[in-house]
């Protein structure tokens, strides 16, 4: 790892970031924004039924409107529809209105079907089935390590519950979406992507065009947040749709489609038993878990990144653990990768139950976790933020706080994997001075082309704003899709070889010993009339994997209301060796804002009689904002020798967990499911009748229907890249 | 009577086919043949090439489209182009026109007031239209301002922070950097 620098000018400091000027002037242009000659907008025309066969699509009366110049199916024939909202056809025109007018004239022949869209309802026999030939309910994969019952057995303190969380949305500001132009012989796609590789290959593939062919390009793009892979439904209909017509398609979609077809993180529902002896050494773990992750969960199509499991007992070390987790199709949109897949779900059961245990051994949370936690790093973290918080102050019974606004605080813990390799980059440097970076890879908002200019000008001694980064364009040395927190990981090292061979080759040929710094431009003056460019990729030695954080929540409850004020955050996050402290912050702050929404606000709510989704918009499904942030502060290890590891994921992980344990420690009752709203709140305390709010059904019978385990099946992949 | 009243709501009734709109955005006078059922926002996206605004909900809940009217800041989205003739529009292509960031913008990029972006538009918009209106707010002023604008990447508090020192109001950095641990 020394080979990095160890007395920086820049890494680790605060860089601006390169396309500030761009994004506060509007003059960044994101795929969205694209306006080729002669562009027609583009509009999806969707499943009204949860569960339909589909005999026909009538698309005549809609291309005959005015201004409408294409149309297509997204399928010819008899197809079935497996939930409301899914993409059935689409049109393309001249203008907006013209496709509102024209969707609204497709007429679609169907036969709606028997449809379930609660996992618990799911479960049961007779329950309609989402697919024919396969049980919405699949196998259960079951792991078991040392001898469960006996330990639990000879357990001082056992402790029991049973925890659920919601289905939240993605809803990255910058809808799914692109602007497509296919010709004759390539095609061009700004594509709004995590990965424009995943772009290029998907619609060469489809559009029966070489790989070298087509060209995907992400100059600016509005956030994913792990929902943006490949060409998508909505691609494919743009592609088509713009060979028909010989002219460029965009198609963005609409808030509402967000809200249906692209992605989620699936719910969970976690029957956890926690044993300890009476030193709180943890001796004995058992889980009986499921989720949905929509139409692709369940017995036909377990497995994959977009499953329903989830990491149990997550970060703690338990020598008898027993886990059996299921999935369950519903009726609904799929679940695809989202921050930290998996992850907070686990972190929500498991921390909820390490504090009901240490209530029940009357031991201070955070001592519970450092006794538990075989991560060095995080015990770390524990004792630094329990310091800088003033937890020794502030934590006290729960339920304690006199008065009717009682206050309380939590901790959780998270770890990450990371990593990430195989970038590709090409230095420039030009007989004027002139520097330009070029890689593949794209910058979703986590500035990541910044990062580049800070790992070039480290190298060269010149300042970040004097090196051109070009990022985004598949013409560009190939990267990585941008997911799991292995962006930085993956890039920078592939920069920093790039440019040290750069330099080496300038200081040959020019030779100038040290071209660094004042020396780099006398010494680029030398080369003549040929730049030097040069080839870099990843490699071992400069990036590493595996990151721990923990965060302290502060809360405020008002029990006659219900209303939960979360009043601060301490984050104590581990990141390896931080490259921008000024973009790697605002990372952090982001991901404790999501896992607010995931703690408070944010759940996905859809109609079991009409099985649509009721909330489809911002004014139903809350997003966290600006008035509902706390203190939010942020404490970053810098350990350069671990070399660069990301940091987008793991700090989203603990937040919901940390707040829900405040919660508890301030009204001395637990909430049981997420997220944390007002009425759950009031139920809990007995001001409201019981069984009057949502999300409190009866799970044992559908805990004990997941016995179906053969060992086979399981559909919770770690996405930790190995 | 009744018919009168006919005859005089028959003259005002516009299109459905498309008309022209006279607009003045940034300043300069732009003529459209637009549908009436055509929103600013869309006006500007679709059909001009002021992009600057962004589409997020289209429907007044997020701010993304922010533009100014006659110095107000307003939902582009829930405003049809033929009503925003005659008012002076200011979209975020309008704050510098002559090339020189406004101190707000300075302040957005120098805190890192943003993340992927797409919201930016909108809130530094908004945080200019308060500046003109108060030039001295307070963190709460500076969050009741911004209710109105949602932000997914979490900027905010670097939203609030840039908005304060824009105004010349101090605030400190909540980012600790420790070695050696």
């Amino acid at each position: 790892m020394s080979e990095w620098p160890s007395d920086p000018k820049f890494l680790g400091k605060d860089t601006r970031r390169l396309e500030g000027p761009a994004k506060v002037t509007g003059a960044a242009k994101y795929s969205s924004d694209m306006q080729p000659e002669g562009w027609l907008y583009g509009m999806i025309f969707r499943s009204k039924w949860p569960a339909a066969l589909i005999k026909s699509i009538n698309l005549e009366k809609a291309r005959a409107v005015p201004g409408i110049k294409g149309a297509v199916t997204v399928r010819d024939g008899e197809r079935p529809v497996y939930f409301y909202g899914e993409e059935l056809a689409a049109v393309a025109g001249t203008s907006k209105q013209a496709c509102l007018d024209a969707l609204r004239l497709i007429e679609v022949e169907a036969t709606p079907q028997p449809f379930v869209v609660d996992p618990v309802e799911a479960m049961k026999p007779g329950a309609p089935s989402v697919f024919t030939d396969s049980p919405n309910l699949s196998e259960a994969k079951i792991k078991e390590e040392g001898k469960v019952d006996e330990a639990f057995a000879q357990c001082a303190v056992v402790v029991d519950g049973e925890f659920s969380t919601q289905v939240q949305l993605h809803h990255s500001l910058e809808t799914h979406g692109n602007t497509i132009h296919v010709r004759a012989e390539d095609c061009t796609a700004w594509a709004s992507t995590q990965g424009i590789f995943s772009v290029r290959d998907g619609l060469a593939d489809q559009l029966k065009l070489p790989q070298s062919k087509v060209r995907a390009i992400t100059e600016y793009m509005g956030g994913g947040f792990g929902s943006k892979f490949g060409p998508g439904v909505e691609g494919s209909l743009a592609a088509r749709l713009s060979r028909e017509t010989g002219l460029p398609v965009k198609i963005m979609l609409t808030r509402f489609d967000e809200s249906l077809a692209v992605g989620n993180r699936p719910s969970s529902y976690q029957k956890i038993r926690l044993g300890s002896d009476k030193e709180g050494n943890l001796l004995a773990f058992d889980l009986d878990g499921f989720g949905s992750a929509g139409f692709s969960s369940g017995g036909r199509t377990a497995g994959g990144g977009g499953g329903a499991g989830f990491p149990a007992p997550y970060i703690y070390k338990v020598p008898n653990v027993r886990t059996k987790q299921a999935g369950v199709a519903t009726n609904a949109g799929s679940s695809r990768a989202f921050r930290a897949p998996g992850h907070p779900q686990g972190s929500f059961g498991m921390e909820s139950i390490m504090d009901e245990l240490a209530v029940r051994l009357g031991m201070d949370p955070v001592d519970l976790r450092i006794k538990n936690d075989p991560f060095e790093i995080r015990r770390k973290e524990y004792a630094i933020g329990r310091e800088k918080f003033g937890w020794a102050q502030k934590y006290k019974k729960p339920g304690s706080t006199p008065g009717p606004i009682k206050t309380g605080v939590g901790v959780a813990g998270a770890t990450w994997g990371g990593g990430g390799k195989g970038t590709k980059a090409q230095v420039t440097i030009n007989p004027d001075g002139a520097v330009e970076v070029r890689c593949g890879t794209q910058d979703l908002g986590t500035g990541i082309r910044t990062v580049i200019a800070v790992v070039a000008a480290e190298i060269f001694g010149l300042t970040p704003d004097k090196i051109l980064v070009r990022i985004g364009d598949t013409d560009f040395p190939p990267s990585g899709g941008s997911g799991g927190s292995t962006t930085t990981p993956s890039v920078s090292p592939a920069i920093f070889d790039a440019c040290t061979k750069g330099l080496q080759q300038l200081q040959t040929v020019s030779g100038v010993a040290d071209a660094r710094g004042v020396n780099f431009l006398p010494a680029c003056r030398k080369l003549g009339v040929e730049p030097i460019v040069m080839q870099g990729e990843w490699r071992e030695g400069l990036s590493s994997s595996g990151a721990g954080g923990v965060q302290f929540a502060e809360v405020a409850v008002d029990t006659e209301t219900g209303f939960v004020k979360v009043t601060k955050i301490l984050v104590v996050q581990d990141c390896g060796l931080v490259v921008n402290k000024l973009t790697a912050e605002s990372q952090v702050n982001g991901g404790v804002i999501i896992g607010l929404g995931y703690a408070l606000y944010e759940q996905r709510v859809m109609d079991p009689q009409t099985g649509v989704v009721l909330n489809p918009n911002f004014e139903t499904y809350k997003l966290p904002g600006i008035s509902d942030i706390p203190d939010i502060e942020v404490i970053l290890l810098d350990m350069p020798e671990r070399g660069v590891i990301g940091i987008g994921e793991p700090v989203v992980i603990p937040t919901a967990s940390a707040v829900a344990n405040a919660v508890a420690n301030a009204i001395g009752v637990r909430i049981h499911s997420l997220p944390i709203t007002p009425d759950k709140i009031l139920e809990a305390l007995d001001r409201v009748p019981k069984g009057a709010t949502a999300g409190n059904e009866e799970l044992d019978p559908a805990f004990a229907r997941v016995e179906r385990a053969d060992g086979v099946a399981g559909d919770f992949v770690d996405f930790l890249p190995a | 009577m009744a018919q009168e009243l006919n005859k005089h709501n028959a003259e005002k009734i516009q299109g459905p086919d498309a008309i022209p709109v006279q607009l003045t955005i940034n300043g300069k006078a732009q003529a459209f043949q637009l549908e009436p059922r055509v929103t600013l926002l869309d006006a500007l996206r679709n059909h001009s090439t002021q992009t600057g605004a962004k589409e997020v909900c289209d429907r007044a809940t997020c701010g993304a489209c922010t533009v100014l009217l006659d110095g107000v800041p307003v939902y582009a989205c829930m405003l049809l182009a033929i009503e925003a003739q005659g008012r002076e529009i200011t979209t975020v292509e309008g704050l510098a026109p002559d090339g020189k960031l406004t101190k707000v913008q300075e302040e957005f990029i120098a805190c890192d007031g943003l993340q992927c972006g797409y919201c930016t538009p909108g809130f530094v918009l908004t945080v200019s239209a308060l500046l003109a209106k108060n030039p001295k707010p307070s963190e709460t002023d500076v969050r009741k301002a911004c209710s109105g604008n949602l932000c997914r990447c979490g900027s905010y508090p670097r939203v609030v922070e840039a908005a304060l020192k824009a105004a010349g109001v101090a605030t400190a950095s909540k980012c600790e950097v420790l070695t050696n641990v």
